[in-house]
């Protein structure tokens, strides 16, 4: 097996280039299916939910929950990206195999899908970022540093996506990773309520999971304050996303290059 | 960044033949040589110690059954998997270690197109481009050439959907010529196309040979490989068990004539006044195809005239003979 670290060529902003002119085609319809469902969320529940509830974290339910639905809706985006269409890409379409006969290596292709897939998760976290500072949630500039933290959020589960899509038979097998993973990150890492409401023994596990550092990131930033333990929630996010696109590079080759 | 040629097929090149007959290329160095190639894949070894060498100008066939490691001798010469052993030189570069250098001289038709559907036929080559660090406005400039010659001139904006399988197919030509190659490898590059389509195709192939290309193609379709290959290997089981000239090959492993003996009586024929006449004689179904030397095919085709329950068919024997006696007629599946 080919453990060698990932060799980065220029070309690999090409692989980018063509996503990025598949989606010019459909942006509209694509946008807008990435911001309608985590607003659905954040009104529902934020309106909805909120009016029942005190003050939560010391902010309003909606102001709480609008930087966990920043981080979910980037963690998703990637999620989609890299596991659906990078797999369709990959195995359906083998749109993959086609770059490779031209002077493009694997790790090219896996480099391109990894930083397309995070453009992507970027925008849809951007957008409700946006969003949720015109609706007045967001009061200081403090939330500018939000921005590289979405994007490392982009980077850090698009990474993983392309692992379960390097082992991926069918997009039967995507179900386990949400099931399993995204799905339960989405509920125990304070998206929806503070990680302190679980059981210690369940605070520990949730609290070590990528989606946790994000929202610690995330939350005080937007309300204007800095994040404690900032530096080792950023190492975390960093440390995960560079050993998830080594693992999924090495799992890529074993499947297409043997 | 390599400069791209004037044109995709410029005048023919000296020494090179006419369109529509296909003649030995004179000795140039080597484009693609490959020696003493071996892989295996889970302990099992598909290539055996295979080695070959194009000249340029030339096209070289690989003709085997299912199985017998076309496609990854194919993948090993292009550096998409690495060999266990041998040596592997292409368009001047070392394969696997220069690799990606090497595809920058070289064009590839895949046995399953792997064309862009949501783009339309102009963006499938403009991207493609792209992938060889190619700028937007040089591969603009080759388009109208490159889709003149696939024969889809005026389609630019056409959608792959409204494309037949035939125009898919010479559209993945054309891209495989977007960097104007000095190699073309195409693997089974008309399976699936309807006889217009492969005639077409035929063609076009034939041209490129005539502005100097060289071509690797792997097939199992006997008519193509006579066609197009001015040499060709046969291989089976990982093995090259033939090599030569189409003709040469003919001449060499198998008799010249061939009767083809039909009917319901053609087994029992064959098992009895057909083996003590005929040297060599092979039963498939209810076929019979007797193997003879010119000579004889006067005395057994009169002698089958007295049987009335039987058929003959007296043709030269072709590709497919020798193709079938090299590798046997059981499936290959």
């Amino acid at each position: 097996m080919d453990l060698s670290p990932p060799r980065l060529s220029w070309r690999a902003i090409a692989v980018w280039r063509r996503n990025f002119l598949v989606w010019r085609k459909m942006a509209i319809p694509s946008v807008l299916g990435n911001l309608a469902d985590p607003m659905i969320y954040l009104f529902g529940f934020g309106y909805g939910l909120g009016g029942l509830l005190p003050r939560v974290g010391g902010v309003s339910y909606i102001a709480f929950l609008a930087s966990g639905t920043v981080c979910a809706s980037t963690m998703n985006a990637a999620s989609f990206e890299a596991l659906y269409s990078a797999f369709s890409r990959m195995h359906v379409q083998k749109t993959w195999e086609a770059i490779l006969n031209a002077p493009v290596a694997l790790d090219d292709v896996l480099a391109g899908e990894w930083f397309w897939a995070t453009a992507k998760a970027a925008l849809s976290g951007l957008a409700i970022l946006v969003v949720v500072t015109a609706l007045g949630f967001v009061s200081s500039p403090l939330a500018l540093w939000a921005i590289p933290v979405i994007f490392l959020t982009g980077l850090t589960f698009s990474a993983l996506g392309l692992i379960v899509t390097a082992l991926a038979p069918s997009y039967d097998f995507f179900m386990y990773y949400f099931t399993l993973f995204v799905t339960p990150m989405m509920l125990a890492c304070g998206v929806f309520f503070p990680l302190e409401q679980l059981p210690p023994a369940l605070q520990s596990i949730a609290g070590a999971l990528p989606l946790s550092h994000a929202v610690r990131l995330v939350r005080p930033l937007l309300l204007g304050e800095i994040p404690g333990n900032a530096l080792t929630h950023v190492a975390a996010l960093v440390a995960t996303a560079g050993a998830a696109f080594w693992l999924a590079l090495v799992l890529t080759r074993r499947r297409l290059l043997n | 960044m390599a400069p791209l040629g004037p044109a995709v097929v410029p005048a023919a090149s000296q020494g090179a033949c006419a369109a529509d007959q296909v003649t030995m290329p004179g000795r140039g160095p080597g484009v693609l040589t490959v020696a003493g190639l071996r892989k295996s894949y889970g302990g099992r070894e598909v290539v055996k110690g295979v080695s070959f060498a194009l000249a340029r100008g030339e096209c070289y066939g690989l003709l085997g059954p299912n199985g017998a490691g076309k496609t990854t001798i194919l993948r090993c010469c292009l550096g998409l998997t690495s060999a266990e052993a041998g040596e592997i030189r292409m368009v001047g570069e070392a394969v696997p270690e220069h690799a990606r250098q090497a595809r920058m001289k070289v064009g590839v038709v895949p046995q399953f197109d792997n064309l862009d559907p949501d783009f339309t036929v102009a963006e499938n080559l403009l991207v493609f481009g792209r992938y060889f660090g190619f700028q937007d406005i040089e591969t603009r400039r080759r388009i109208p050439d490159l889709l003149d010659f696939a024969g889809l001139a005026g389609k630019e904006k056409a959608r792959l959907a409204s494309l037949s399988g035939g125009m898919k197919r010479r559209l993945t030509l054309a891209r495989a010529l977007v960097n104007d190659p000095d190699l073309l490898v195409l693997d089974e590059p008309t399976t699936g196309l309807d006889p217009q389509a492969r005639h077409l195709i035929w063609e076009r192939l034939k041209h490129l040979l005539s502005a100097g290309k060289t071509i690797l193609l792997t097939t199992h379709f006997m008519d193509e490989a006579e066609r197009l290959c001015h040499r060709l290997a046969i291989l089976d089981e990982g093995r090259i068990v033939a090599e030569g000239a189409p003709r040469e090959l003919i001449a060499a492993q198998i008799e010249p004539q061939v009767i083809e003996v039909y009917g319901e009586d053609a087994p029992g024929w064959a098992a009895g006044e057909g083996k003590d006449c005929v040297r060599r004689l092979e039963l498939s179904g209810e076929t019979a195809f007797c193997y003879v030397e010119d000579k004889d095919v006067t005395p057994l085709m009169a002698r089958l005239a007295l049987h009335s329950g039987l058929r003959a068919l007296h043709r030269p024997a072709n590709l497919e003979d020798v193709f079938l006696k090299l590798t046997g007629r059981e499936l290959r599946d």
